[in-house]
């Protein structure tokens, strides 16, 4: 491993250890002097010790049932599952758009402010039409998700095939390239670097869209069935629903992470623009 | 006199609708194997005559005959190459790659188009560099990849826009001797926007001096230093002669009459 990668490495495990403390230190401090802020009183209950959090982790589920790191698990992949299908969904249907509305200024300007309205609307008004129309199962689900992920995916789409260089567009006209050779040999790859900003921004917002979808479909098998539960249940055992946001996020994670290493693999540019 | 490959007449070419005039009374004809360079201050249009030639602007007026065709029929025939003061490469693209991109325009299959591109990386000495990318070479190497990606095709009409204007004086010169090397084997024939007068002799056969505000031709300077052309050219008094022609013409040039140009 090269220096540069062992320092970021460090960085992140020294930032994590001062979250750690910092979180530890308040409530201890706070329990000491019988801090009150507002509502908000640091104990047990409000503020999980973290060993007790990674605890849970390991603890059965429920009396006699399966570690609870176990069932996380499965509501993780399950959810995993739903966020990869309602991301290529949005990202292709996003993408796609982008092309349509880059061919067409006249369109652009029709659609484009609806496309954004179309954000405006939450996430929670729409999901419960999604599950009228679709059913309730994991392609509404995947639906929601990808309602999420479409908008930065088209945005980014329309700006990045913009970026093309003009003269290598000149260079293009004066090969006589198709329209069709202009936009996949030079427009869509200039836009790639566009478009993992994209996929960033979107694969986190699949899982969201995806733990959230799951509520008004009423499925008990993802993370979004974990947490509702675990919500229920939070007086009795405040860790177990710290733990499940402990394993939401590390899908949200993972999904950037699978995001960035594509984009190492397929996105070839000068070094010093690799961000 | 050998065949014409570019015949303009009466070009025009006005921008923001008629205020700005770029290009007034342009009458040029160059024959075939021909290097003519278009040199002048800025504004006078020289960029702006060299994408009419090409196609990729339209005249306001007049009329541009390539190869006996209209500039967009020759444009759609694939007779321009172009290259431009940057080299213009595809980051994502190998070298090899790059100067194979106007051969899958343009239909080529892939072993046609791998022997093609070891020719021309030969042609422009950069054989061993194709499977590099061109962050990986010099300004000077991309350069040269520009121009074996223009050439690659094999193009009647070579179309270059201050192709060196971004490089040291050392690799531009050396460059200088390449592009006559690369003309005297491609067979091509070469129109060169220049900034610099010494270039602007060295390299070709007849110098177009323009000016500026309308952009029109004040006088065409026929180069008639032997061929081929070393770095000895460059201390010949004949060469001196010429540079101060083309200064005198330019400086002088603005009230002069178009002169109408022998074919």
């Amino acid at each position: 491993m090269s220096r540069a990668a062992l320092k970021k490495g460090a960085m992140l495990v020294a930032v994590l250890a001062v979250f750690c403390g910092l979180w530890e230190g308040f409530r201890a401090v706070g329990e000491a002097v019988g801090l009150r802020l507002g509502q908000f009183e640091p104990n047990d209950r409000t503020m999980p010790h973290i060993h007790e959090i990674i605890g849970q982790l390991f603890e059965p589920s429920r009396r006699n049932g399966p570690l609870l790191i176990d069932v996380l698990a499965d509501a993780a992949l399950f959810t995993a599952r739903e966020a990869a299908a309602g991301f290529a969904l949005g990202a292709t249907i996003g993408f796609a758009i982008g092309i349509v509305l880059h061919h067409s200024r006249l369109l652009q300007r029709g659609l484009l402010p609806y496309i954004v309205a179309s954000q405006t609307i939450p996430i929670l008004a729409i999901a419960p039409m999604v599950v009228v129309w679709l059913k309730s199962g994991w392609i509404s689900v995947a639906v929601i998700a990808a309602y999420l992920t479409f908008f930065p995916v088209t945005i980014n789409t329309l700006r990045g095939l913009d970026s093309a260089d003009p003269r290598a567009l000149e260079l293009m006209r004066s090969y006589a390239a198709s329209r069709w050779a202009v936009l996949w040999k030079l427009k869509v790859p200039a836009a790639l670097p566009y478009l993992f900003s994209a996929f960033k921004v979107s694969a986190t917002a699949s899982v969201v869209g995806a733990i959230v979808g799951e509520l008004p479909s009423s499925i008990q098998d993802g993370l979004g069935g974990a947490i509702l539960n675990f919500n229920q249940y939070y007086l009795s055992s405040p860790p177990s629903l710290w733990a499940t946001n402990l394993v939401a996020a590390s899908v949200g994670i993972a999904f950037f992470l699978i995001v960035v290493i594509a984009e190492r693999l397929i996105v070839r540019k000068a070094p010093e623009h690799v961000a | 006199m050998n065949q014409t490959v570019v015949a303009v007449r009466g070009l025009s070419r006005s921008f923001v609708g008629g205020e700005v005039i770029a290009l007034q009374g342009i009458e040029l004809e160059i024959a075939e194997r021909e290097f003519v360079s278009l040199i002048g201050p800025s504004g006078c249009g020289k960029s702006t005559l060299l994408r009419v030639i090409g196609d990729l602007i339209e005249p306001t007026e007049g009329e541009i005959v390539v190869n006996g065709k209209s500039a967009h029929r020759a444009r759609l025939d694939r007779d321009y190459g172009i290259v431009f003061q940057d080299a213009v490469l595809y980051d994502w693209r190998t070298v090899a790659k790059n100067i194979a991109l106007p051969l899958e325009m343009a239909g080529w299959d892939r072993s046609r188009r791998a022997r093609r591109v070891r020719e021309m990386l030969e042609l422009v000495e950069l054989t061993g560099f194709e499977d590099r990318h061109p962050w990986q070479l010099s300004g000077g190497m991309q350069q040269r990849v520009s121009i074996a990606r223009a050439l690659s095709f094999d193009p009647a009409l070579l179309l270059m826009d201050e192709p060196f204007g971004a490089l040291d004086e050392m690799t531009r010169e050396r460059l200088n001797m390449e592009l006559l090397q690369i003309w005297d084997a491609s067979g091509s024939t070469i129109v060169f926007v220049t900034h610099s007068i010494a270039e602007a002799v060295f390299l070709s056969t007849r110098v177009v001096v323009m000016s500026a505000r309308p952009g029109r031709i004040v006088e065409v300077i026929d180069v008639d230093l032997p061929h081929p052309r070393t770095g000895a050219t460059r201390e010949e008094p004949r060469f001196f002669e010429l540079v101060t022609r083309v200064r005198e013409a330019l400086h002088g040039g603005s009230g002069r009459a178009n002169e109408v140009l022998r074919a």
